[in-house]
């Protein structure tokens, strides 16, 4: 045996493979449209086919009379059932514009897939073919679909309200009166720019499913739902319904992917519950892919109007933003506060004085509602300041990416006060940017643009960057209140230790396809010196996990996974206490490594935390005071945002005959302090470089001018697929957060926030010496060719025949 | 995506096929491969009541040498028209044409019979025989005929068939080692194409069809006759749109679709005489 000791090994930063996998990659992994519930009824939801319509009557007798139907309701036979609207949980501000939003429409329809009313059947093909049978006459009014429009209060969708119009929210940070204005009055450079956010579907993989059981005596029930927000879920339902919170279960099962849609409280949810009440029986729906594209929220949804003003050096010196979002119908969850998350965003990563300029001015329109999807916001504003930002350096004929470097936040500023008032924790833009430019070869490119753009040319190289903060694992709560939001930002953890050394973890996180039970389980196994394999993570049962704020936002690794590691310290403190007892050892004369406490300097005296565990579950030999058992909670309220960065480079080749972009690389250099598991990291960045990359040549939810949705399948909603996207190049940098013990910062929504703004910016780059200054999203080869024969103009074309 | 109910039957032969069709009439649909009429039943666009499944009929699945030309059983499987050595030797076009429809589940499932009856102005097969000057082998209740592709194509999903009329084998001309190409343009692999071209030529003699360009497949024949009069290609690309009449999509404009079939026919023509 060899007396070479090395130091203490960890888990923590491997690759580890992720444990939740065997079980989804071969089938066996339980979703909520899985579960066997004998004697569920199943219901289908009968949808408004008009945009705007009123409702002049339903008749269910049709449906009622088809073989093995239950029941059927319309909207005002089940509105004695609820106690209070569907909730909107950010009202941002006192004023803000709230039309009463019942699970079925009754009165009038104000959207294509408006819920207006439900049959239940001892089958879901009995159900689907009932619900053709229900007669529902309506009276087609003119949809609102265009957001200036909707402005205009030309057609005012919610008459009582009196207007389109949901809120204005302002945010004007000025260091001396009118210094925006100055600032732009002094500018030695000004861009003006229009950007538009298309609707986006957020396509999870599973569509929604939901399935109430009520337990037969009590009045208790489960609720199964394919849901990122259990905890909200529960609470929310039994608001709305007046149920006694207690008698409510919520159970997320495996959840196929949410990307923020499923980050509600929606209809089915609330109607499964009531009617499994009602009728004393399970009551179960599952969302087909077609109502999927109309029935759950959409996101994106903005105009942006964003103004720069820098000096001759190009240093930025004001912001001015004007924002019109899209509520959509009504207000689902956190709709409002959607475009509210990237108000603090509109500067970016570079240095402004105090002087900017934000209002944002939100609709409603008669479309699906929208809300938070991957990013929410913030990729938004980051787009709107990073094609800004390559517009002004056009305008200055310098290159972007010096002019980035002009005005980035420095290393040495962090932790950096921003003109907001918000403090970012940590960053290193110089260094994510060097990165990203070295590993897209950045200098090479350039030079062979050079030689390839020419007069002629049909193949045209364009190198694009973006550089990007997200805010994420918004907190504390306190800050959370400032902005009206109605939730908290902490996170709850329980680790317990098994008597024979297992370890339970319990968290309030509510993972849908992001392996939390491995990376926790690292997490633990870091702290407590045990393998990762000895760790359960339990999780999305609010009977198992009561306290919990779920998963979105980024938010599960710098407050769920911190307050875990901060519940073993709990634990470690108190299994020291008994450790010491046993030992005869003071305390503070014991250490704890490798999952053994010790005496210093007399390792012999020892004792692994696995004795300990059996000594706190006999409680035979405990110091006096002692509780037996070693288990210990934490919840965490964090004292910031997390503040994850980096710098993506994409470079593209545009083919001027068709418009077809090709992405012959994209680099994502980002930096989300330490990192718990590198595979993981990467998947996210994976997974959310290609939903942005989406946004910005594949998707678009396009409706016509009377509210339909035109591309409402898979077949025209382009979801790009392996042969379409590029083999990505990661990097990374690691700045730990300093307000966490783990170092850690969010990574979910880091690649979405990056894509879109870098592969736009590399196809305005391909052709700006075209004459063309922007590309509306997507990019689609259509829209690619209209541009550059916009720019070149008529004449050109025939001469390039 | 559930289909509304229907019944069920299997024809073991192309006469009781015919037969049972006839029998039950207008609300009857053959099913081949399914992979077009499927998705319209589960959106409920297609409610037939009756389902004649044509797609176990082993004798009409099959690729043979019949000396000029090439015969294809109707059921042959797009798959098996990609990796038949025959096909590929002596109907290269349209054995590569085979593997660029839909993606590899569609292409082990979905039969050629099938792709050309269903007669999508979108779909690659019916441009490739177009071009190609193939004959389709229909039978009815009266015996066979044969059909031009050329005169196949009536109108958006209207073919020349009879309603008790299936198609059986598909007559394509041996390609006698013309230089050829298939030009498919579209956003994402597996989808149809925005504008296709497919396109074949051996000294002064051409064939040029066009994908998706209209209400039916688009023989392309200015380009053709420009070529025999000694046009260039790029002159001859010019005349891509003639024929056509370009309907909008989500994908493309008219306009768009008019440039884009010049710059890929010039582009198969270009890769044809190459």
């Amino acid at each position: 045996m060899t007396l070479v000791e090395d130091g203490p090994t960890t888990v923590l930063g491997t690759r580890l493979l992720r444990r939740e996998d065997p079980a989804l990659l071969t089938g066996e992994a339980k979703f909520t449209n899985d579960l066997v519930v004998p004697g569920a009824l199943h219901m289908v939801v009968v949808r408004s086919p008009y945009a705007h319509a009123a409702i002049a009557g339903i008749d269910l007798d049709s449906a009622l009379a088809a073989p093995g139907v239950v029941a059927a309701f319309t909207g005002a036979d089940l509105a004695h059932l609820w106690a209070a609207p569907m909730p909107c949980a950010w009202p941002v501000t006192t004023d803000m514009k709230n039309p009463a939003h019942y699970p079925l429409a009754t009165g009038k329809a104000c959207y294509v897939g408006d819920g207006v009313a439900v049959v239940l059947a001892t089958s879901e093909v009995a159900a689907r073919d009932a619900a053709e049978l229900v007669d529902v006459r309506y009276e087609p009014q003119a949809a609102v679909v265009d957001l200036e429009d909707a402005l205009s209060d030309r057609i005012v969708i919610h008459p009582d309200l009196g207007t389109n119009k949901s809120y204005q929210w302002d945010l004007k940070i000025e260091g001396t009166p009118g210094q925006v204005d100055q600032a732009f009055a002094d500018a030695a450079y000004k861009v003006s720019e229009r950007y538009v956010q298309q609707r986006l579907i957020p396509i999870a993989m599973e569509p929604r499913a939901v399935c109430a059981v009520p337990q037969p005596f009590g009045g208790d029930l489960t609720l199964y739902s394919t849901t990122q927000v259990p905890h909200i879920l529960k609470v929310m339902t039994a608001v709305t319904l007046g149920m006694p919170e207690h008698q409510l279960r919520v159970i997320a099962p495996a959840v196929g992917g949410g990307f923020g849609s499923k980050l509600n409280v929606y209809a089915e949810e609330l109607l499964c519950v009531a009617l499994a009440l009602k009728l004393g029986r399970p009551v179960r729906w599952n969302e087909t892919r077609s109502e999927n594209a109309v029935a759950t929220t959409h996101g994106r949804g903005q105009i942006q109007h964003i103004e720069l003003a820098a000096d001759a050096d190009g240093k930025l010196t004001a912001v001015r933003v004007r924002l019109l979002a899209d509520m959509g119908a009504y207000l689902q969850l956190v709709a409002p506060g959607v475009p509210l998350l990237g108000a603090f965003l509109y500067a970016g990563v570079y240095d402004l004085p105090l002087a900017y300029d934000f209002s944002c001015t939100s609709v409603f329109t008669t479309l699906t509602p929208t809300d938070a999807y991957r990013g929410a916001g913030r990729p938004e504003a980051t787009y709107a300041i990073e094609r800004a930002i390559d517009a002004l350096a056009d305008t200055m004929g310098i290159d972007p990416m010096e002019l980035r470097q002009r005005n980035f936040i420095r290393k040495e500023q962090f932790p950096y006060t921003a003109m907001t008032g918000l403090v970012y924790d940590s960053g290193d833009h110089e260094a994510a940017a060097a990165k990203a430019a070295e590993l897209a070869d950045y200098a090479g490119v350039r030079r062979r643009q050079a030689g390839q753009n020419v007069p002629g040319a049909t193949k045209l190289l364009g190198i694009g960057q973006a550089s990007y903060f997200e805010m994420c694992g918004l907190a504390p709560s306190r800050v959370l209140a400032s902005l009206n939001y109605s939730a908290g930002g902490w996170e709850a953890a329980t680790v317990r230790v098994l008597p024979t050394n297992k370890i339970q973890v319990v968290t309030g996180t509510a993972p849908h396809g992001q392996g939390h039970e491995t990376s926790w389980s690292m997490i633990v196994a870091d702290k407590l010196g045990v393998s990762p394999a000895d760790v359960d993570v339990l999780h999305s049962d609010t009977a198992i996990a009561p306290l919990g704020l779920d998963t979105y936002g980024s938010r599960s690794l710098p407050v769920g996974g911190v307050a875990i590691a901060m519940a073993c310290d709990k634990v470690i403190d108190k299994a020291r206490k008994i450790a010491a007892h046993q030992l005869e050892a003071d305390e503070a004369d014991l250490e704890f490594v490798g999952g053994t406490f010790s005496v210093k300097g007399s390792p012999d005296k020892a004792m692994p935390l696995a004795a300990i565990a059996f000594e706190a579950f006999t409680a035979h030999n405990l110091p006096d005071g002692l509780e037996p058992n070693l288990e210990a909670h934490t919840t965490y309220d964090p004292p910031n945002f997390s503040w994850p960065f980096g710098t993506h480079i994409c470079t593209v080749e545009v083919d001027t005959e068709t418009g077809q972009v090709e992405v012959l690389q994209y680099v994502a250099v980002d930096d989300c302090g330490v990192r718990v598991n590198p595979l993981i990291v990467e998947g996210q960045v994976h997974g959310g470089v290609i939903q942005g990359l989406a946004q910005a040549l594949f998707e678009e939810a396009v409706h016509d001018g009377d509210g339909n949705l035109k591309n409402g399948s898979l077949i025209e909603y382009l979801v790009p697929a392996a042969s379409e996207v590029p083999s990505l190049t990661l990097g990374h940098t690691v700045t730990p957060s300093p307000t966490n013990q783990l170092g850690v910062k969010g990574i979910g929504e880091a690649g979405t926030i990056g894509a879109a703004p870098a592969v736009i910016n590399a196809v305005v780059d391909a052709l700006s010496h075209l004459g063309v200054r922007d590309m509306p999203m997507p990019a689609s080869p259509n829209t690619v060719w209209a541009a550059i024969q916009s720019a070149i103009g008529p004449a050109s074309q025939g001469a390039s025949k | 995506m559930i289909p509304a109910a229907f019944d069920y039957v299997r024809a073991g032969s192309a006469a009781e096929a015919i037969s049972l069709i006839g029998e039950h009439g207008d609300e009857a649909k053959f099913l081949a491969g399914g992979h077009s009429l499927l998705p319209l039943m589960k959106l409920r666009l297609a409610q037939p009541s009756v389902l004649v499944d044509i797609g176990r009929i082993d004798e009409l699945s099959y690729i043979r040498d019949a000396g000029d030309h090439i015969a294809i059983g109707a059921l042959t499987r797009h798959m098996g028209i990609e990796k038949s050595a025959v096909a590929v030797e002596h109907v290269p076009l349209l054995a590569h044409t085979a593997g660029q429809v839909g993606d590899p589940q569609v292409r082990h499932r979905g039969t050629i019979g099938g792709s050309l009856a269903h007669a999508d102005p979108a779909s690659d097969l019916p441009a490739a025989t177009l071009a190609l000057g193939a004959t389709y082998v229909a039978e009815g209740p009266n015996g066979t005929r044969e059909i031009a592709a050329a005169d196949f194509y009536q109108g958006f999903l209207e073919s020349a068939l009879a309603a008790d009329e299936m198609l059986t084998e598909i007559r394509v001309p041996k390609m006698q080692g013309a230089g050829w190409s298939f030009q498919k343009f579209n956003r994402r692999a597996q989808d149809w194409a925005i504008v296709g071209v497919a396109a074949w030529r051996r000294a002064g003699a051409s064939g040029v069809a066009l994908v998706n360009m209209g209400s039916t497949p688009i023989l392309a024949t200015s380009v053709s006759a420009a070529l025999l009069q000694g046009a260039s290609l790029v002159e001859a690309a010019q005349l891509a749109a003639e024929e056509a009449e370009p309907q909008s999509d989500l994908n493309a404009t008219p306009e768009y679709r008019i440039h884009l079939a010049k710059v890929l026919v010039r582009r198969a023509l270009e890769q044809a005489s190459a």
